[in-house]
């Protein structure tokens, strides 16, 4: 829920303001809000982010995650997910350097873990259009990780719009409680179908899939949770 | 604007009077003035002109919207001035916001150009300003406001200067037609929109459901080929205009396609049309099918006439064009340049005529050549028709070429009337040069690797049209430059972007990034060398004075106040510094210029 509040915070803050210099700009952007069905069984994930700034310098505000919501409270059961805040700089002409804070929550059932860690990660844009996304993160616990994230979107018409995704994980030290198993520890890949009635307004569906992999495989057979999940989605993708 | 003969103009002094009863607005959102019912309005002309500036409520296209406005209008009043006397402008602010006017390609003071910030203050809100300054030139010029993207919401119109002598273009009969870009979003919107994402109004792109076309113009292989190479470097072949049809709605003199703006002729008569790209940011291409039309002058400077089927105005240029149709209707059709949309009238001698309107052709692709690429410059590219019509000492050699036959159209003698040319002038430009090591920094997303001038290039989306089209290469100025100095020295910039982040730039640095004035000194003769880095064609405008574009006609060069710079085109241009002061020089696409294409020329007495 605090992620949902965050959200409703950028909402609030990052519009494009007159008054401010004639350089800053901003946008938010909700890439994934999304109902999952499938034998992973988790209903909602989401995947927004904030800009605020001029060319050079921005602030970003980022939040994903999933969750499992109890149908008759709105309390989530289960929830895995982050936010980040980051300082942005262009560096080169598609790529910008991102230095910041990041905040995991691990919620089960009465179990709650949370931890914060430093981030730095590269932003761009690949030749041949692929969104590039590198990332190493240092816990406050000093646990080392990584991240990267590959993305593509073909335009099958003008309006609509195929979007394959891939995020690889890993890590040095093993981290059970947020499924960082010591080494590659996760992989994903998604594929999202979206029309865009406006770029503001776009539904979609999709599948994705992911997989645990090595140590984190274990962990997931110990917690009697399969180790691969597969998933059709239903989505909306919006900017504001 | 109304059909007006010359003789009506002389009365059009007195029209003033009825436009300043629609002065004096407040901009609150209940009391705007409502000028939804569009009325044809008069010239203003006279010793002492005075303009309104409001938000005005006005339907366009059948939509609703709320515009900025000169005495309630859009365009505003077209001014009549007249050379050798003195101009009295009073501007008076009825916004809530700054404003300003500025006289583009008029010859003034420099606090009288009316940029804030560079010329003057600007205009506050509830005051007037009175520009005020003698007449020096003639001919077809425009005004608009150079405050807050507010040219993009209305505030422009057309500025002709009647000669002081007698008129060297004859004609029975004239029409003013204003071309411009309408939107009902907020221009700072649509600014953020191109932040976001630059492809925000590209609905023309290259998808998977029409690489069928292209596969069947060229074949599989090759039209997947060319995608991945465009995919390699990061650009979008059909990136023509940055805002397009998605939002725009064309209007010719205010009026959008479907009201069917008229003008009026009697057979046999000549025809004189003043046409000004007025638009924020869209080119357009011009034609009246079945009547050719006589260049005679371009950005108010006569030139020597020129008859073509087509032209193309970049933004803020000015043509004027005399046209002797035969009895009956013709449609006056401005085709964007990306073909997402259209302006259009009709001229007819029977006012209840209509003529048939043709289709917009297909969306352009830009080529690999277009980019500047090196082997498409170096290898076909230097042996293909048009390269080779340019590297071969240009239009004047007569030398026509398929893709370029416009630039000796059959009216024109193939060897062209240019008197005995000094030899400092036969070394133009180099013609085509490599890009040195500097990319210009990452405001800048990729160079030419080799640029050249393309001055007889009709351009993207011209190239295979089955009629003659104007390209620089054929202007002659019509009165030859009797000073045959050479340049003194030469100022080389380049044109550079980056449209992941919406950056636009002069040599990849952004004008709000504290840039220095370009100093000339009073008198001397400096040489302007212009690299476009970019895939776009940039209308690159300069305040206060003319420059005589090198088209290689020595003294017969044209003068213009705005030259289009084609994407990895080379081309340059001969300054006299005559006018002391600070004057802007700026792309004159209106979200460039505010994204930083932006600089400052001061001349130093």
């Amino acid at each position: 829920m605090r992620h949902i509040a965050w959200c409703l915070l950028i909402v609030a803050f990052a519009r494009p303001s007159a008054a401010m210099e004639p350089g800053s700009f901003g946008a938010l952007r909700v890439d994934e809000l999304e109902y999952g069905f499938g034998d992973g069984g988790v209903p909602i994930g989401w995947d927004a982010s904030a800009w605020y700034g001029g060319d050079w310098n921005r602030v970003r505000v980022a939040v994903e995650g999933e969750a499992l919501f109890d149908a008759d409270a709105l309390s989530a059961d289960a929830l895995d997910g982050e936010a980040r805040l980051l300082y942005s700089r262009l560096i080169a002409a598609y790529w910008e350097l991102h230095v910041g804070l990041r905040g995991d929550l691990a919620l089960d059932g009465d179990d709650r873990q949370m931890r914060g860690l430093v981030q730095l990660s590269l932003d761009g844009v690949a030749p041949y259009w692929f969104e590039v996304e590198p990332a190493v993160f240092v816990s406050h616990l000093g646990d080392v990780s990584a991240r990267l994230e590959v993305s593509h979107e073909l335009y099958v018409t003008q309006r609509t719009v195929l979007e394959s995704n891939v995020e690889l994980d890993a890590a040095v030290q093993s981290v059970r409680a947020f499924g960082a198993g010591a080494g590659l520890n996760h992989v994903e890949a998604g594929l999202r179908l979206r029309y865009e009635f406006a770029r503001e307004f776009a539904p979609y569906l999709g599948v994705s899939w992911g997989r645990a992999l090595f140590e984190a495989v274990e962990w997931r057979r110990e917690a009697g949770e399969s180790p691969s999940e597969l998933r059709g989605l239903v989505g909306l993708r919006a900017w504001l | 604007m109304p059909s007006w003969n010359r003789r009506q103009m002389l009365r059009s002094g007195l029209a003033a009077a009825g436009a300043l009863a629609l002065g004096r607005f407040t901009t609150g959102c209940a009391s705007l003035p409502d000028a939804r019912t569009r009325r044809q309005s008069a010239p203003l002309a006279g010793d002492v002109i005075d303009l309104h500036i409001a938000r005005t409520r006005i339907r366009i296209g059948g939509r609703d919207g709320v515009a900025t406005t000169l005495n309630g209008l859009l365009p505003g009043p077209e001014l009549r001035l007249r050379e050798g006397r003195e101009a009295v402008i009073r501007v008076h602010n009825g916004l809530d916001v700054e404003t300003s006017v500025h006289w583009h390609g008029i010859l003034l003071p420099p606090e009288m150009d009316g940029v804030p910030g560079i010329s003057f203050d600007g205009i506050a809100p509830g005051e007037t300003f009175e520009y005020r300054f003698p007449v020096r030139q003639s001919g077809t010029y425009w005004y608009h406001s150079h405050s807050a993207m507010q040219e993009q919401t209305g505030l422009y119109g057309a500025l002709v200067i009647e000669p002081a002598a007698p008129d060297p273009i004859a004609w029975d009969r004239e029409h003013t037609l204003v071309l411009s870009d309408w939107t009902f979003e907020e221009p700072h919107a649509v600014l953020g929109h191109l932040k976001t994402y630059g492809g925000y109004y590209n609905l023309q792109r290259r998808t998977l459901a029409n690489l069928g076309d292209e596969a069947a113009d060229k074949g599989f292989a090759a039209a997947l080929g060319d995608r991945l190479d465009w995919a390699r470097m990061r650009m979008d072949a059909a990136d023509i205009s940055d805002v397009t049809g998605m939002t725009y709605t064309y209007l010719l003199n205010g009026h959008a396609p479907a009201e069917d703006w008229r003008a009026a002729f009697t057979p046999g008569e000549r025809v004189r049309l003043r046409v000004i790209n007025a638009s924020a940011a869209t080119y357009f291409d011009l034609r009246i099918p079945g009547v050719p039309l006589t260049v005679v002058a371009v950005d108010g400077m006569p030139v020597e006439p020129v008859e073509v089927d087509e032209l193309r105005l970049a933004i803020a240029e000015t043509y004027d064009v005399i046209v002797t149709p035969a009895a009956g209707a013709y449609t006056i059709f401005a085709e964007a340049m990306d073909r997402s949309g259209h302006a259009r009238g009709t001229l007819s001698s029977d006012p209840t005529a209509t003529a048939p309107v043709p289709a917009r052709r297909p969306r352009p692709l830009l080529t690999m050549d277009d980019m500047g690429m090196d082997h498409a410059a170096m290898g076909h590219g230097m042996s293909d028709d048009m390269s080779n019509g340019m590297s071969h000492g240009m239009a004047h050699t007569g030398h026509a070429t398929p893709g370029s036959a416009s630039s000796q159209p059959a009216s024109q003698p193939a060897s062209s009337p240019t008197p005995a040319e000094p030899a400092a002038c036969r070394t133009p430009i180099e013609i085509v040069a490599r890009h040195d090591g500097d990319e210009h920094g990452a405001g800048n997303a990729m160079v030419a690797e080799v640029a050249r001038a393309r001055l007889d290039d009709p351009g993207v989306g011209l190239r295979d049209a089955p009629w003659r089209v104007l390209t620089y290469a054929a202007l002659r100025r019509a009165t030859p430059d009797p000073d045959p100095r050479p340049p003194d020295r030469e100022i080389e910039l380049h044109l550079t972007g980056n449209m992941e982040r919406y950056m636009w730039s002069f040599d990849g640095e952004q004008y709000h990034h504290g840039m220095p004035d370009i100093r000339l000194r009073y008198g001397e003769r400096v040489r302007f060398v212009l690299v476009n880095d970019t895939m776009m064609a940039h209308p690159i405008h300069l305040h206060g004075m003319f420059f005589a574009l090198d088209v290689g006609a020595c003294a017969r060069n044209p003068l213009k106040h705005t030259v289009n710079v084609k994407p990895a085109e080379r081309l340059s241009f001969v300054l006299d510094a005559t006018e002391p002061g600070r004057w802007a020089f700026h792309c004159h696409i209106l979200y460039h210029m505010d994204a930083g294409m932006f600089r400052v020329v001061e001349v130093v007495a």
